[in-house]
């Protein structure tokens, strides 16, 4: 397959480490932001390459893991309204919500449906036009534009049963809020996907502000050690600047035509981060010009008060503090069967990731 | 969700493409790329092409990481001789 096995070259994979150990000196952290980088470097075994110097943990670029438990409240409410059918990606279909979830809905006879793109989602709501059709919008800057083209082709084909409910959010400001609490780190293995779409410009705040290197990287093994290589030889130079390690896909100016929907559709709004609590400016709401397909300002609801799993402890790991192995309901009593916390649901989940390859 | 995959355009309808990831075939949309044609690699994220990929730079890398296995082999044949750990 192109672009993938050349990628998982082993004798490529054992040149680099080679390299790595070759120049690394220092006892240094480093993060991998993004939840599909934990998925990768569990999958591919790849702490096990690396020097004992180097120690890589996970940090809160999964969505589904960072976001409020009351999404999932106010989602399942909006699900038992009359007439309502909810579109959602499979990953959030089974978090535990405070005393439901999507899926136990779905089985109660609500109408949810798993969708892979928002236009699967608009095609339903074409289909059904007796019916309010509301899209679950979660992700980051990756997703959030698949959200906004939704929204402006419901706006060009005159839909008027469309809805989104938004829970975008933006990563750079987590990436400082982390610092800013304490988190010990030497460098950042920036999230690759986010960056395809925004560039490399939104990191550059974080050499400047908080002197930590950011490596943007792909997700076959051979990018993210290469990517590993490339912060080492930052830090033993006592230089930290961003650079991208992802050539192929992420641009220096990001994808324009992408950046141009979200500007158009969405506006910044403070929200609230599992372990991080509220950052200002860090999610997504939906602008006035698009209020009308906002489910915030259309349905009402009335949704249960939140309650918090006792035990989980998704929150410290998401902000690098604790690994799920820290957790004592870790394979006892949590599993991906059977999730406590979301971090345990969502494949790019940290809990899940170790669970699958790493127990 | 994050993930994406990288897929072959095999052909272009309107802004919709038809894409291949290993064999199976996918629908794709162009809305966010632009200059795509059948034969590009394009990064596909929930339903929509995100972005195109640079068949030189993905050239380019492997580049560097055949020096990486080069640099290497001669370590180890200079380890071998010399008969002394160097890594
Ligand atoms: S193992 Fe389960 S309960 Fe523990 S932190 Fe992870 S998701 Fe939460």
């Amino acid at each position: 397959m192109k672009y993938i096995d050349e990628y998982r070259d082993k004798s490529l994979v054992q040149g680099l480490v080679k390299e790595i150990k070759k120049i690394s000196v220092k006892e240094i952290k480093l993060m991998e932001v993004c939840g599909g980088h934990t998925l990768s470097i569990q999958k591919f075994g790849i702490p096990a390459l690396l020097p004992p110097n180097i120690k890589l943990i996970s940090g809160p670029g999964c969505p589904v893991c960072v976001s409020d438990r009351k999404f999932i409240d106010q989602a399942i409410a909006y699900g038992r309204l009359e007439n309502v059918i909810i579109t959602t990606y499979g990953d959030l279909i089974r978090v535990p919500g405070s005393t439901s979830s999507l899926n136990e809905e779905k089985a109660s006879g609500r109408d949810i449906r798993i969708v892979y793109s928002t236009l699967d989602a608009l095609k339903i709501a074409k289909e059904n036009p007796g019916k309010k059709v509301v899209f679950l919008g979660i992700g980051f800057e990756t997703t959030a534009p698949g959200t906004a083209a939704g929204i402006i082709n419901a706006e060009k084909q005159n839909l008027n049963n469309f809805y989104v409910y938004s829970s975008h959010k933006i990563m750079p400001p987590a990436m400082g809020a982390l610092i800013d609490e304490g988190v010990q780190l030497h460098g950042y293995i920036a999230p690759g996907h986010v960056s395809t779409i925004t560039g490399s410009g939104i990191y550059d705040d974080i050499p400047k502000k908080y002197g930590l290197g950011c490596v943007i990287s792909g997700f076959e093994p051979t990018d993210i050690l290469q990517s590993i290589y490339m912060l080492v030889k930052q830090i033993e130079n006592g230089e930290q600047k961003v650079e991208i390690q992802y050539k192929r896909v992420v641009r220096p100016e990001g994808n324009l035509i992408a950046q141009k929907m979200m500007a158009d559709v969405f506006e910044l709004r403070p929200d609230w981060w599992r372990g991080l609590g509220v950052l200002p400016a860090s999610g997504l709401g939906i602008s006035k010009k698009y209020e009308k397909f906002d489910a915030e300002k259309n349905l009402d609801v009335v949704v249960e008060p939140t309650k918090e799993d006792k035990g989980c402890i998704c929150g410290e790991i998401l902000k690098g503090l604790k690994s799920p192995k820290d957790c004592k309901l870790f394979g006892k009593g949590c599993s991906p069967s059977d999730p406590v916390g979301a971090c345990m649901v969502s494949h790019e989940g940290a809990c899940h990731a170790y669970y699958k390859y790493n127990r | 969700m994050c993930l994406s995959i990288p897929a072959k355009v095999i052909s272009i309808e309107g802004d919709m493409a038809k894409v291949s990831v290993g064999g199976a075939e996918y629908e794709t949309s162009l809305q966010m790329v632009e200059d795509v044609k059948p034969g590009d690699y394009i990064l596909m994220h929930t339903g929509f092409a995100i972005q195109k990929i640079s068949e030189e730079e993905a050239i380019e890398s492997l580049k560097t990481f055949e020096e990486f296995r080069e640099l290497n082999e001669n370590l180890d044949e200079e380890e071998k001789q010399t008969g002394e750990r160097i890594v």
